[in-house]
């Protein structure tokens, strides 16, 4: 049985959600309030993560404390195919790219979101123009995918792991007042991602 | 002549609060903002010292667990009784900035129409979405706008909640930017808890909300009731900070209409009385 240590309002958390959800994975939930009580500052938790990080799964004997090996577990182990292409050398390449990309958003657009709603302190400024470059990038790189008939970060006919890191830190940057209106390619890819069979929200994000 | 900077004398005068007590920092002084200035906030035991950025003492005082402070000089805060009530627990549910004036996240409170579709399967469903007419009023004294004899049918209208009820409500404005709520306990028939809103005004267009709840709930743990809170207010978050204009329109103007509901036509009405102009358009 999977375990999953998150807190709600987590946009790395959420990606993880997202995923068992993708998948149609089971999995018990313990919330670990990261906000106000700091639960994952606290000895219990750092027993568990000495980094003091959200979200944290657990399966059997095997704890994973980061969303990129999170995702990368998930889907290697539960994925099939569809989700882990074992043989397809550039492709694993390519994911683990998207995986680091979605870690510089959750440095910029994931940190201001954060701040600005729990008043955490934070050079907001760097944050967002920093959050900004990197949206600029992938709108771009996602319409020149369109151009040439790929939906998806990485190209192929279906989405990989390094979409579902990035959507929750895209989909919530408008709560760090990053209008995604510049961005007419990633709103048309966020729609995509709603739209995939299985596709579950979290609080400040909603539905296809 | 008393300085204000353009601030209105009713929001001059007032009590605003500036924090939760109990979550204020032991190590020194918070620093936040109050109507656009720089303050800072220090526990001082069971009391707070509140100064302007440049050291200047503001009175504080607190109350219903929270710290308020003024720029003015502010007469009494208003009423709630409840907070004194033996079985209640009184809390800080959650504490959020927003990008909006304080008038729209009232207005959002008391607002029943949303909750089908932005609070879907907790606070409403979207298969009952009718709001069912009910009773507004300012009060014979001006000083605070009541509605009353609201229903509305909720899946799960608390955290103590078992299953769906169609649950009473009660509201009163009795400040400009803190409004409370009175609804059915799922818990204790015939009482009713009460959330309410204070608004911390950091500026016209950024605010601090707090859910302060004052409940009949002895069994679900403290950090349950927050979950709670906290899931329902960010689910309001995003609809507030993409209202525009940001600022509370107070008369109803082509560009954008004032939507007809009783409550808000009433809070609107009362703000022009009391000759608010900080985060409204006029
Ligand atoms: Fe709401």
């Amino acid at each position: 049985m999977i375990t999953l240590h998150d807190y709600d309002l987590s946009a790395e958390g959420y990606a993880v959600r997202l995923f068992l959800a993708l998948l149609g994975q089971d999995y018990s939930l313990v919330p670990v309030e990261y906000y106000p009580a700091r639960e994952h500052e606290g000895e219990a938790f750092r027993a568990l993560n000495p980094l003091a990080s959200l979200p944290v799964l657990v399966e059997g004997d095997l704890v994973l404390t980061e969303v990129a090996g999170i995702l990368t577990y998930l889907a290697a182990r539960h994925g099939g195919a569809d989700w882990y292409p074992a043989g397809d050398a550039a492709q694993l390449g390519r994911i683990g790219d998207g995986l680091a990309l979605a870690a510089r958003l959750a440095a910029s657009a994931g940190a201001v979101r954060l701040a600005d709603g729990m008043m955490l302190p934070l050079d907001g400024a760097a944050a967002r123009a920093e959050a900004k470059r990197l949206l600029r990038v992938i709108d771009e790189h996602l319409w020149f995918g369109e151009a040439a008939g790929n939906d998806w970060l990485c190209p192929g006919p279906r989405p990989s792991i390094a979409d579902i890191a990035c959507f929750p830190h895209i989909v919530l940057a408008e709560e760090g007042d990053i209008p995604l209106i510049d961005y007419p390619a990633i709103r048309r890819w966020l729609d995509r991602v709603r739209r995939l069979p299985g596709f579950v929200v979290m609080p400040g994000v909603f539905g296809a | 002549m008393i300085e204000t900077g353009g601030i209105d004398p009713d929001t001059w005068n007032r009590w605003h609060v500036v924090g939760c007590h109990d979550e204020l920092p032991t190590d020194g002084p918070r620093t936040t903002r109050l109507l656009g200035r720089a303050i800072t906030v220090a526990r001082r035991g069971a009391g707070a010292d509140v100064r302007l950025g440049d050291g200047t003492p503001l009175p504080a005082q607190i109350a219903y667990g929270y710290v308020w402070t003024s720029l003015g000089t502010p007469g009494p805060l208003f009423e709630l009784p409840e907070y004194a009530e033996a079985d209640r627990r009184n809390l800080n549910g959650c504490s959020f900035g927003v990008r909006t004036s304080p008038p729209r996240a009232i207005e959002n409170f008391l607002d029943m129409a949303h909750f089908p579709f932005v609070h879907t399967g907790i606070l409403g469903e979207e298969d009952h979405p009718d709001v069912k007419d009910y009773d507004v009023a300012i009060s014979a004294d001006g000083r605070e706008v009541v509605a009353s004899n609201c229903l509305f049918y909720q899946p799960k209208a608390a955290a103590a909640s078992t299953g769906g009820a169609e649950v009473s409500y009660r509201y009163r404005v009795p400040h400009p930017w803190c409004a409370v709520l009175y609804k059915d306990s799922p818990v204790k028939p015939g009482r009713m808890d009460v959330i309410a809103l204070f608004i911390q005004p950091c500026g016209e267009e950024e605010i601090i909300a707090n859910l302060a709840l004052f409940i009949l709930d002895d069994d679900t743990p403290l950090p349950a009731l927050r979950r709670f809170q906290q899931q329902i207010f960010v689910q309001d978050k995003p609809i507030l900070e993409n209202q525009m204009p940001r600022r509370l329109p107070l008369y109803p103007r082509a560009d954008s209409p004032v939507r007809a509901d009783k409550a808000s036509i009433a809070y609107r009405r009362w703000l022009r009385q009391l000759g608010t102009t900080y985060g409204v358009l006029s």
